[in-house]
């Protein structure tokens, strides 16, 4: 691509792998998260709604440091996954998709809970009535009425994931080609001389996406809902 | 015994203890808010767990709490329709009518059912729609389409008719009477509306703060003084049964009725149709001698049956028209002039235009009588 120089592209690249990977993979646990504190009624929902919600009131870099102490290779999760399963997550892509993926995970749940809370918990009752157990009922009813929201959700951590700048800095480091992603490339650009026309790019770049993952989300949202109501 | 119900549950400041049997056909279950009628039927359903109860469909059983049987609700296949539809709003009327056949056993849905349920609540152009672009009735005939269509061993119909105005009920009443006269699908029906419940149930329960105050047939439950209380005065009224005899050129029809004949506004049904017409207790007039030069065209002879005091300055009396039941709502004002007492002889005086057509309704299965 003669617009960005390899160096450039390859932080595309990476920032569109992580993000990527980070929504699909914390896709199943945002709907389950969602699902729980909107419909469960159990003791410690506060704590854990509380716990979701942390890494978009804590500063990033502290974000970044409780990742590094947990899932480092000394830290207690990420020696366990080192010895029993051979995943390192610390200063690789897939550490920064996991930064990513937590620093995201809010605004997923908070788009799929407010989409759960407007379906009429009734007509799941009117499906199992018909016959359909809870999981089925889940699937055929619930699921299709919330789509608008999941997908509201997943562009939404997808946007916010491509912009992670703290928590992958401080947890993975900014290595060119492993752990540089778009906010750090244009980081690591701009403290260089003469990066600033690369760090442009970038920005363009990021703008570019930003703006076309929130106009495709409204579109197909509304297109879902559209779809969904009948009308 | 087709439907056998006994059920107790304690809420704060109330209590329900109910036990009936009904044969199959429809149920009604009859009683003002606030009687119990809602928690009996989630009770049925599922959908809550009383503190103890046996509820049996057929043979099986769904809920004995001294057995510690107790089957979720997609386990009991009971086509619940609900007041206010609940439609899928995500599915065509095709797929929410499929809804149920999707998790019913193999085989529970017969063939040419769908056709058959289709046909009979007339749901042919309704199919490829979306459950927003349908009427308030319509929804409600695609409620009942999809509960019939899961298989259900019980149909449970919790006020289906009340989120309609009158004209949408008047729509809907003929296609549920074809329900109960083409099904032998047990039906428990909740209603408050002695219309309804004339014109549909086989079987009348009547509730009241949670208890079971009468069970019967609607012909002696709705002829019942005791019951009017729990009818509503304005309500209350008997239910007699006649035969078209003549389609008068003055816009009337004549009837063979209990104890004489009977003037009624036209009777859309041919001659010999036997019908049941509804008789409001205010709408009646008693007299101890036979009225002359009076415009009221119907006037019966009939003999006093029994007498209710109410609270008010009104009674109730029932009165005995050639076998079948009437009631009068007089004052007891009246009645003391009248000197009204069980086994007196009187007439009672009907206002042919009293009579409103949806209080006059096709017998089901009784086409003949007369001929």
């Amino acid at each position: 691509m003669p617009f960005l120089s390899a160096d450039e592209w390859t932080a595309v690249a990476l920032s569109l792998q992580v993000s990527l990977w980070a929504t699909a993979a914390s896709l199943p646990f945002g709907i389950l998260v969602a699902l729980v504190l909107a419909r469960g009624d159990f003791p410690g929902k506060q704590i854990l709604n509380g716990l979701v919600h942390l890494p978009l009131i804590l500063p990033p870099v502290v974000t970044g440091y409780i990742l590094l102490v947990t899932f480092g290779r000394r830290g207690p999760v990420g020696a366990f996954l080192e010895e029993q399963l051979g995943i390192v997550l610390a200063f690789r892509w897939t550490g920064a998709a996991l930064a990513a993926a937590i620093m995201a995970f809010p605004l997923m749940v908070r788009a799929i809970r407010l989409a759960i809370e407007a379906v009429d918990p009734k007509l799941e009752q009117a499906a199992g009535t018909l016959g359909a157990s809870r999981v089925l009922v889940f699937a055929t009813v619930t699921l299709p009425l919330i789509l608008p929201g999941i997908i509201a959700g997943a562009v939404l951590a997808f946007a916010k994931a491509m912009g992670e700048f703290g928590a992958t800095i401080t947890f993975v480091s900014n290595i060119p080609g492993q752990t540089q992603t778009l906010p750090t490339a244009i980081y690591a650009f701009l403290q260089v001389p003469g990066g600033e026309a690369s760090a442009l790019r970038l920005v363009i770049i990021s703008v570019a996406v930003a703006m076309t993952a929130l106009i495709v989300s409204e579109g197909v949202a509304r297109l879902v809902a559209r779809r969904i109501r009948g009308t | 015994m087709s439907l056998s119900v006994a059920v107790t549950h304690r809420f704060p400041g109330f209590s329900l203890d109910v036990a009936f049997e009904a044969p199959p056909g429809v149920t009604a279950l009859f009683g003002r808010s606030g009687s119990g009628k809602t928690t009996l039927v989630n009770a049925v359903a599922g959908l809550i767990r009383p503190d103890t109860a046996r509820i049996a469909v057929n043979d099986t059983v769904l809920h004995d709490s001294a057995a510690g049987v107790w089957l979720a609700p997609h386990k009991r296949r009971i086509g619940y329709v609900f007041q206010e539809g609940r439609l899928f709003p995500h599915l065509s009327v095709s797929a929410n009518l499929a809804y149920g056949g999707w998790f019913a056993p193999r085989g529970a849905v017969e063939p040419g059912e769908r056709e058959r349920v289709v046909a009979m609540l007339g749901l042919g152009a309704l199919l490829d729609r979306r459950p927003a672009t349908l009427s308030g009735g319509e929804k409600q005939r695609v409620a009942i389409g999809r509960a019939l269509l899961s298989a259900p061993r019980l149909l449970l119909m919790d006020e289906p008719l009340a989120a309609l105005d009158d004209a949408r009920k008047a729509e809907i009443l003929p296609y549920l009477e074809r329900l109960r006269d083409e099904t032998d699908i047990p039906v428990l029906y909740v209603s408050h509306s002695v219309t309804e419940v004339a014109r549909l149930a086989t079987t009348v329960v009547s509730l009241s703060d949670g208890r079971t105050t009468r069970v019967g047939s609607p012909a002696e439950v709705l002829a019942d003084p005791r019951a009017v209380p729990t009818l509503g005065i304005r309500d209350a009224g008997a239910m007699v049964s006649a035969v078209i005899r003549r389609h008068a050129d003055d816009g009337l029809s004549e009837l063979d009725g209990p104890g004489g004949p009977l003037l009624l506004p036209r009777i859309a049904a041919p001659e010999g149709t036997r019908v049941r017409v509804r008789i409001h207790a205010h709408d009646v007039i008693l007299a101890r001698e036979a009225p002359a030069g009076i415009s009221a065209l119907n006037v019966l002879k009939v003999t006093v049956a029994a007498v209710r005091a109410g609270e008010g300055p009104g009674m109730v009396v029932q009165l005995d028209a050639g076998g079948e039941r009437l009631l009068a709502r007089i004052t007891r004002r009246s009645a003391r002039a009248l000197e009204i007492a069980p086994g007196l002889a009187c007439y009672a005086i009907l206002k042919s235009v009293a009579i409103a057509p949806e209080d006059i309704w096709i017998a089901s299965g009784e086409e003949t009588g007369a001929s």
